[in-house]
């Protein structure tokens, strides 16, 4: 069980993570997602009382982690895979972490056999691939038997067997009853690794939500259509909630309608169809929309077309509006915009209220 | 992507053998963290890596080899020897100069022992483990004191015996029982230890090994240059270098120029108390 309440660090003038509350709970695992720089792994630190909040609170397991008489029984961490000396070999390492809590060597070796380091553990560690280190900080992670796993980037350098491994033991660490708290800036992992999410972005919580809401929100996609007769169509679909979009000659993309609504317009109107292709809107898609606002590193032709092409534009959510418009050259730009913009609804009202 | 893929390993139960052994939930005599516990940990930190066997070797080779070649020097050259030369010769202190080598070995050993975790981010899992921080400053002191000071007492020993076997052709060697012997090799052992203390302290302070290792010979080795450079009257603040309480606790034969071995000593201690005590207040303050 993780807590944070009104979080906030600041290095000096930079608020790096701004009036921050979410919760963690046990039993399920917890994505903690955001753009780079959103202050996820700030958060993380603070968590671990390795820097400390410059207002707020946070309490694992209904305290806070420096008074744990056990800190590696009540939290698992792995803030980055490189806290490793690299000159000293996987087993050592180990063995250093788990002396301090008087945790038996049998265990080093467990968790060693365990993450599948067993034919490396006694070479140094500063030259493990990337892959190899992820597996030792999770090692160090598992050694405590912790209640509450904090991974900062798991998947990270994994090759994909063990990027399914990771996957699974998370899952199962969790359905044991334990609290799984990970970052990640992709929204595709967490929709396969996590239930609940705790959306940041520039400091802030942008939304405490589950994957399962995200995906909903983003279900209101555009069906791709292509037919000879555009404008006849056009005109048989025209409503008050639909939005068409003729984006060549031969096709549209609607929103508003399903293809089966569509299918049978057509039908009635004597239209042939040529194709008729229901559009999901992309995890990808539904979480950029959530965050972007709040990204803080944006490539700068970006901005600056957001900035000069829509003067006066779209009022409130208008950099959200503006990036997406002109950031999206495809012919579906339009229909695209208005789909993140109904996604954006959701979360951030509630986050609002 | 489709949201079938999306949702389908949530449904999935957990399969196959739990992810880690059972009944390990033995909160109260189990896992908990203590002191002893840390001391042991660095323990195994500091000897589970090469360079810190290949210093102490280092720093006792010299110890033993600078000694050795020096008391044969001098042993070689005594008949040059004025009177005023032979009254103030300290045989001691010539088969312990392979200490001045010696603190240079011990004193970077040091600074690793702290710049290394902060080099490599390994602190942060040290601090990540044991979040009161203190006991992990503690005994990495402690380990790290007690190591550098026995393998310093056991070279000193040795270039001892060896230097003296060198002067006693001609019958000005001293023996290990006489007066201020001892202490000579356990204060000048004690030195070179603090000296690596010192380097840990600073190596805490400054967080970065080239500052670390820059300040401590830059206090040991180039602040004592330029106090010698100053007016005859203020020379005595020489008195309260760390560097001169290292040849205060050496010498034998006392020598004018030098404090006495108690004042060296406390001179020491002090600079000890302070930088440890600066070190663990901004460890505990710090973001690490």
């Amino acid at each position: 069980m993780i807590e944070a309440r009104g979080l906030e660090k600041r290095y000096g003038d930079k608020v790096a993570v701004h009036d921050l509350s979410f919760t963690a709970r046990p039993g399920v695992v917890t994505g903690f997602l955001g753009p780079n720089g959103a202050g996820k792994s700030t958060t993380m630190r603070m968590i671990l009382g390795l820097d400390r909040p410059t207002r707020g609170e946070v309490r694992v397991n209904g305290r806070r982690y420096r008074d744990a008489a056990a800190p590696m029984h009540e939290v698992g961490v792995m803030l980055e895979a490189r806290a490793v000396h690299t000159g000293r070999s996987a087993a050592k390492h180990l063995l250093a972490l788990a002396q301090t809590h008087g945790i038996s060597r049998r265990r080093v070796d467990e968790v060693i056999d365990m993450v599948g380091l067993t034919d490396v553990a006694r070479k140094r560690a500063g030259g493990f691939s990337l892959g190899m280190g992820q597996r030792l900080g999770i090692a160090s992670a598992l050694l405590g038997d912790p209640a509450t796993l904090i991974l900062d980037e798991p998947v990270n350098g994994l090759d994909p067997e063990g990027i399914r491994w990771i996957r699974g033991l998370l899952r199962d660490l969790a359905a044991e009853g334990r609290t799984v708290f990970l970052s990640s800036h992709l929204m595709s992992e967490m929709a396969l690794t996590a239930t609940h999410l705790v959306v940041v972005g520039r400091g802030r919580l942008i939304a405490e939500t589950t994957v399962a809401e995200v995906i909903a929100g983003a279900s209101p996609a555009a069906v791709h259509v292509r037919t000879p007769a555009g404008s006849a169509l056009r005109d048989a679909l025209a409503g008050a909630d639909v939005t068409v979009t003729t984006t060549s000659a031969d096709t549209l993309e609607v929103s508003g309608r399903t293809s089966e609504q569509i299918g049978t317009v057509a039908r009635d109107a004597g239209i042939a169809l040529f194709e008729l292709t229901p559009r999901q809107v992309s995890l990808e898609d539904a979480f950029m929309a959530l965050t972007q606002d709040a990204v803080e590193y944006t490539t700068q032709s970006t901005l600056g077309s957001a900035g000069t092409g829509r003067a006066g534009g779209v009022p409130r959510p208008s950099s959200a509006a503006a990036v997406t418009t002109t950031a999206v050259t495809t012919t579906a730009a339009s229909t695209d915009t208005e789909k993140r913009l109904a996604l954006t609804g959701s979360p951030r009202s509630e986050f609002q209220a | 992507m489709s949201t079938q893929t999306i949702n389908a390993p949530h449904d999935v139960p957990p399969a196959g053998p739990s992810v880690h052994a059972p009944a390990r939930h033995q909160a109260r005599s189990g896992p908990r963290v203590t002191q002893l516990r840390v001391l042991r940990s660095e323990w195994t930190k500091l000897t589970s890596l090469r360079s810190t066997a290949w210093t102490l070797l280092a720093a006792v080779a010299v110890t033993v080899l600078l000694g050795m070649i020096l008391s044969r020097v001098v042993a070689n050259d005594w008949v040059h020897y004025s009177a005023e030369d032979r009254r103030t010769f300290d045989a001691t202190a010539t088969s312990l100069s392979g200490m001045y080598l010696a603190q240079l070995a011990i004193g970077v050993l040091g600074v690793l022992v702290i710049t290394g975790e902060y080099a490599t981010g390994m602190i942060r899992a040290s601090l990540g483990v044991v979040p009161r921080r203190l006991p992990v400053l503690w005994a990495k002191i402690a380990v790290f004191a007690v190591v550098s000071f026995g393998m310093m007492v056991v070279a000193n020993l040795i270039a001892f015996s060896a230097g003296q076997a060198m002067l006693a052709p001609k019958h000005i060697d001293v023996a290990l029982s006489d007066p201020g012997v001892p202490r000579a090799i356990l204060g000048t052992a004690f030195f070179v230890a603090a000296v690596g203390v010192l380097g840990l302290a600073l190596g805490a302070l400054l967080r970065n090994t080239p500052a670390a290792i820059g300040t401590l010979f830059g206090v040991l080795l180039v602040v004592p240059m330029i106090v010698g450079a100053l007016p005859g009257r203020l020379a005595r603040i020489s008195d309260y270098l760390p560097s001169a309480s290292g040849d205060a606790l050496m010498q034998v034969v006392r020598s004018p120029d030098l404090p006495s071995p108690t004042h060296g000593l406390l001179v020491l201690v002090g600079y000890l108390a302070v930088t440890l005590t600066a070190a663990a207040i901004l460890l505990i303050r710090r973001d690490a």
